[in-house]
């Protein structure tokens, strides 16, 4: 591996950790001065004059703004997100937890979700402006117009409900059994499969197609090679960027899907924890969940680009 | 251009657009009964009375569904206004003046798009007021990054072009180049993508309102009508599969429209039309 | 290879040839259109067939059909191809594809589109060969090599070890020769192989080829829409128009005694007598010591640039690409400030940045762009197009405007029909016409033009010659013509620049620029220039001092 490769690779990571923090800035400022009084909010429209000022002492919000954030992300970078004003929890051992139900259930999808999509797209550039290819492309229009929930409890009503094949509600807890776990991921992973999978597939035999109708291709079927031969020597290695690419930017739209499709099932992960202490007003916890999720896909992101770089022949090869 | 030409497909996304926007512009007159008029049981089923029976409260489901149109609706045009003008004018500016503002503006945009935007709606709305005017904010900013993107995009391209350079070398001002000579030819993509945006709006809105974090009882959009109604579904009531179904439905007939806008002017090829 | 099949000498036949495409208008239903009618050609075995025309002539839709493959759902739907001895029509996929890459090989217009940008060059050289067991990888290479050799590549034997964006367009042009002979293949179908790379770099890549031809007594089929260039490999040239034949004779007998008017304009259309005008006392405008760099002064694309263009006159500014000459234009009309020297109009200096200038200095200093469809805005009509400069210059309005408008329109010989088109309605010389209009109704004392006709198919672009020659007589206008092109700076210039890599290396008197003594580069470029003679290739490579830009 050549140098300029590896000083692009360290930019695009450096860029990436730059914008995390950057991010965490916003979080944090759209929390913090934002309107809206943190302890007039946990102690309520009741709480006496002296209660407030001790719990803003108690908070350290009595700080300027910025040292507040200082000492946010430090604790942070230390594993220490705080503890939850609502519950008293320590907010890291909650999403410790959650978080690797999280990670399960979108691995879930995505070990489903990925390679299906992959093939349908070839097979929709294989049979291209075909019945297959058009069926795909109208059932894409039709699940990007689809909320999540209505997927879900289509599911829930065919799956849990009609037929009791599936639980309607996936609990969980460190206790269950891997395959039992299985079987209550089952209805949300194939909800969040759907979700992305129409949008993924499309988006994979738009960036196939490209590369298919290269002049080099041309070139390719005029030496007289079979058109397996074309796809696998000619085409494959130049599509693999633009569909890791594409993979990579489905797997962070995934992420978000997962907020939805949680408190649909639910499933105790990161994005029903978001979603209760939003409710709650419990800044705390939305600030460290809303990091993580950023964080999470803007590794994504980061991810996409580096492959789009290391399959790039033109910087593999520097002149 | 004939009405023979608009394809079928169009013309369903059309009809079924049309029909919903009169749903929420006459709803008082057509709901057979009030928003929270209470009229039977909870969870009847479909009846010659209650078409589509009623929900968990013993409200009339249809005429729940004709003032959760107006909500919906309302909220999601009143945000794809909002984002749309501020986007658009912000990147049509950033794109003809170029310098520090486009930078500034460019570069905040990128941070604003690291994050989900379900995500950093929940993190705002977790310290923000609960009520639609928020809303509204909350929605037609966060998604202005996209029409801002877009619009920012397709000036920047036909900035360049040879005939608005050849407008400038004229000497005509900033604005004949943003109105006369970009705008006409920026139209068909933006026309396209505002449906795409309200789309964008409506399933957002939904969303938030299904996480019971949007439009707040008693009032309530289709999404609010889902969180409502969903406890029946493991009873195996499907109330809650109507305003889901009808969000869908929504969905499809105005992205069907706007897929006919776009095919019809894709390109840059101007003339009649 | 393959030779015992074919009975006769000839290698191919193609008998009544049709070929229909699909094309879906806007708004429309789709219509079958015919691109191909019933042309007839048979191929000698080593011989070389020029096929020729313009834009839309069929000609690569033919050349293709000898490899029965049809681009973009181009259809074959009627005659025969015979190729030793077969109708490969009738072929079946298998058989199509033993034929292609070891009977038939193809040498496409961009070799730098048409090589994987993810494998070695040297593997897709070989690629072919080997599919069809014609050779081992070892004799391949070795093949290749020696081809790359014959081919003058720099270092033959490590080229083939790099990849393709590592080489040059002009030598990639020439790795593209070498895969298609790598197999022995009996025909090669070379597709515009020249016309993308610079007129110093062509005349290598040409007498490349045609050694190659020579030496490997390949059969090849040339296609190219440059009259010039056929003439110096081809033993007989085939004139195309409109998927039809006009005209089809030995290269002698094409270029010397066309039978058919038109092949007789296409040999012609270089002629225009323009008489060289002296320089006046004082210039109109001058450019003096202009130095001009992108990128906040890191490239630097105009060096010390001075030059004078005297009123009513034309001054032809030439090179090849990178030399500098647009950013001259844009140096002058203040798109491009320049970082040290002046430009000085009518006896006062110009300001550097188009915002500093007067809206008087402006309209004396129109412009003409290359590509016609992208200068005018889409969803203007022409009346609104040429009026607008009536408008905005001269304030006027409603019918005088109109009136205005319908004598310009009479002048670029259009007639006021058209004043309620769309630019997507014209054809692309009407198009240039327009902006020709465009620009004469600012009634400028100087016109630039920017590589105006090299978009244009020859007949066209003679037309818009002509016209602008006309129009300087009338309205007395000067023009600052940039081209690439020499045949079209002999037929309307006064005077000539011959830029160089940012630099003007000979400038003067169009007779003196080009009379001789010259200096390196003006020899190299004038020689390069393809001269519709036979035999001019080898006196011009035999006759040279200095490499060519591309290598």
């Amino acid at each position: 591996m050549s140098t300029p490769i590896l000083r692009l690779v360290a930019q695009r990571i450096a860029l990436g950790i730059l914008l995390l923090l950057a991010v965490s800035v916003l979080i944090f400022a759209g929390t913090q001065i934002l309107p809206g009084d943190v302890a007039q909010a946990i102690l309520g429209q009741s709480a006496t004059p002296e209660a407030l000022a001790n719990l803003r002492e108690q908070l350290g919000l009595n700080d300027p703004a910025w040292l507040r954030y200082v000492h946010w992300l430090g604790g942070i970078l230390h594993g220490d997100f705080g503890t939850a004003q609502s519950s008293g929890l320590d907010i890291a051992s909650s999403i410790r937890v959650r978080l690797k139900n999280t990670l399960f259930l979108a691995a879930c999808a995505a070990i489903v979700a990925v390679p299906l999509a992959i093939v349908l797209g070839l097979i929709a550039v294989r049979y291209r402006n075909g019945f297959v290819d058009k069926l795909i492309s109208g059932l894409a229009l039709a699940s990007t117009s689809f909320p999540e929930f209505f997927i879900g409890y289509v599911l829930i009503f065919v799956f849990a409900v009609h037929w009791q094949i599936f639980p309607s509600i996936s609990t969980v807890d460190e206790t269950t059994p891997f395959l039992e776990r299985l079987q209550a991921v089952v209805l949300p992973a194939t909800a969040l499969t759907l979700v992305v999978l129409a949008h993924m597939m499309r988006m994979t035999r738009a960036a196939i197609l490209n590369v298919m109708q290269s002049a080099y291709i041309e070139t390719a079927e005029l030496k007289g090679l079979k058109p397996f031969d074309i796809i696998r020597k000619h085409a494959f290695p130049n599509a693999i960027a633009p569909v890791v690419n594409v993979v990579m930017l489905n797997l962070a739209y995934l992420i978000v899907g997962v907020v939805v499709v949680e408190v649909i099932f639910v499933y105790p992960g990161m994005g029903q924890y978001l979603v209760d202490h939003v409710a709650k007003r419990d800044v705390p916890v939305v600030q460290a969940v809303g990091l993580i999720f950023a964080a999470v896909y803007i590794s994504l992101n980061i991810v996409a680009d580096i492959a789009a770089i290391l399959a790039n022949p033109r910087l593999r090869h520097p002149k | 251009m004939g009405l023979k030409q608009i394809p079928v497909t169009a013309w369903i996304g059309l009809i079924l657009t049309g029909a919903f926007a009169f749903c929420a512009i006459f709803a008082p007159w057509i709901a057979p009964h009030g928003n929270g008029e209470i009229v039977g049981d909870v969870w009847e089923p479909m009846s010659a009375a209650h078409w589509l029976g009623t929900d968990n409260l013993g409200r009339d489901l249809i005429s729940r569904m004709i003032y959760g149109a107006r909500i919906t609706i309302e909220i999601a045009v009143l945000a794809t206004a909002l984002s749309f003008s501020l986007g658009s004018i912000l990147g049509f500016t950033a794109a003809v003046f170029g310098g520090w503002f486009d930078t500034l503006m460019s570069r905040f945009v990128d941070l604003l798009m690291s994050i989900p935007t379900l995500i950093f709606g929940l993190v705002v709305l977790s310290v923000l007021p609960a009520n639609t005017l928020t809303l509204i904010l909350v929605m037609g900013i966060l998604d202005s990054t996209r029409v801002y993107r877009l619009s920012r995009a397709v000036a920047v391209d036909i900035n360049v072009m040879d005939f608005v350079e050849a407008a400038k070398l004229r000497g005509e001002g900033k604005a004949w180049i943003i109105f006369r000579e970009i705008l006409p030819n920026a139209l068909s993509p933006l026309v396209a993508e505002l449906g795409v945006r309200f789309i964008f709006a409506v399933l957002f809105l939904s969303a938030l309102s299904f996480l019971g974090l949007g439009v707040q009882p008693p009032d309530s959009d289709w999404g609010g009508m889902v969180k409502e109604n969903k406890d029946g579904i493991v009873f195996g009531i499907p109330a809650a599969l109507i305003p889901a179904a009808a969000i869908a439905v929504l969905a499809i007939s105005v992205n069907l429209v706007a897929d006919w806008v776009l095919n019809r002017t894709t390109s840059l090829k101007g003339g009649r039309g | 290879m393959a030779d015992s099949k074919a009975q006769s000498g000839k290698l191919l036949d193609i008998r009544n040839l049709r070929i229909e495409a699909t094309v879906y208008p806007p708004g429309e239903a789709p219509k079958t259109i015919t691109l191909v009618h019933d042309v007839s050609l048979t191929l000698e075995k080593g011989k070389v067939l020029g096929l020729i025309g313009e834009s839309g002539a069929g000609k690569s839709t033919i050349g293709l059909s000898s490899m029965a493959y049809g681009r973009g759902g181009v259809r074959i739907t009627g005659g025969e191809v015979i190729l030793n001895g077969r109708d490969i029509l009738k072929a079946g996929a298998r058989g199509i594809r033993a034929l292609r890459g070891r009977e038939v090989c193809y040498v496409a217009q961009s070799a730098a589109a048409a090589f994987n940008p993810a494998h070695k060059l040297i593997d897709q050289v070989v690629e072919a060969a080997m599919l069809h067991g014609t050779a081992t990888r070892a004799e391949a290479e070795k093949r290749a090599i020696a081809l790359f050799k014959k081919l003058s590549l720099p270092n033959p034997e490590t080229i083939g070890e790099r990849y393709p964006h590592q080489v040059s367009g002009g030598q990639l042009q020439r790795v593209m020769t070498a895969m298609a002979l790598c197999s022995e293949p009996d025909l090669i179908v070379f597709d515009e192989p020249t016309t993308a790379l610079d007129v110093t770099t062509q005349i290598d890549v040409l007498a490349a080829i045609k050694d190659a031809i020579r030496d490997t007594h390949v059969a090849a089929l040339y296609i190219t829409h440059d009259l010039a260039v056929v003439a110096q490999v081809s033993d007989e040239i085939m004139v195309l128009r409109h998927g039809r034949l006009v005209e089809w004779g030995g290269t002698r007998q094409i270029i010397k005694e066309p039978r058919q008017e038109y092949t007789n304009a296409l040999v012609s259309v270089h002629e225009i007598e323009h008489h060289e005008q002296q320089p006046g006392t004082a210039p109109m405008l001058s450019v003096k010591n202009v130095t001009a760099a992108y990128g906040g002064g890191h490239v630097k694309v105009l060096k010390n640039v001075s030059v004078d263009i005297y009123p009513g006159q034309t001054l032809a500014v030439v090179g090849e690409s990178g030399s500098g000459k647009s950013t001259l234009a844009r140096a002058i009309t203040g798109l491009l400030p320049p970082e040290q020297g002046s430009v000085v109009f009518d006896g006062r200096t110009l300001g550097n940045r188009l915002a500093d200038r007067p809206k008087e200095d402006l309209r004396q200093l129109q412009m003409i762009y290359q590509m016609a469809d992208v200068a005018m805005n889409p969803r203007q009509t022409v009346g609104t197009i040429i009026g607008r400069p009536l408008e905005f210059y001269f304030g006027m309005k409603g019918r005088e405007r109109d009136k205005r408008v319908a004598e310009l329109l009479d002048e670029i010989e259009m007639g006021k029909g058209f004043i309620d088109r769309y630019p997507a309605e014209l054809s692309g010389g009407q198009k240039q016409r327009v902006c020709i209009a465009r620009s004469l109704a600012a009634k400028p004392k100087l016109i630039i033009c920017d590589e105006v006709t090299s978009a244009l198919d020859p007949l066209v672009a003679h037309g818009i010659l002509k016209l602008l020659l006309n129009l300087q007589q009338v309205e007395k206008v000067a023009y600052l013509f940039i081209t690439h092109d020499l045949a079209t700076v002999k037929s309307i210039a006064d005077s000539i620049a011959v830029m160089y890599r940012g630099e003007v290396v000979r400038y003067g008197s169009k007779s003196k620029v080009l009379t001789p003594p010259f200096d390196a580069y003006t020899e190299l470029l004038l020689s390069s220039v393809p001269e519709m003679e036979i035999g001019w290739l080898e006196k011009a490579i035999k006759g040279r001092r200095m490499a060519s830009a591309g290598n």
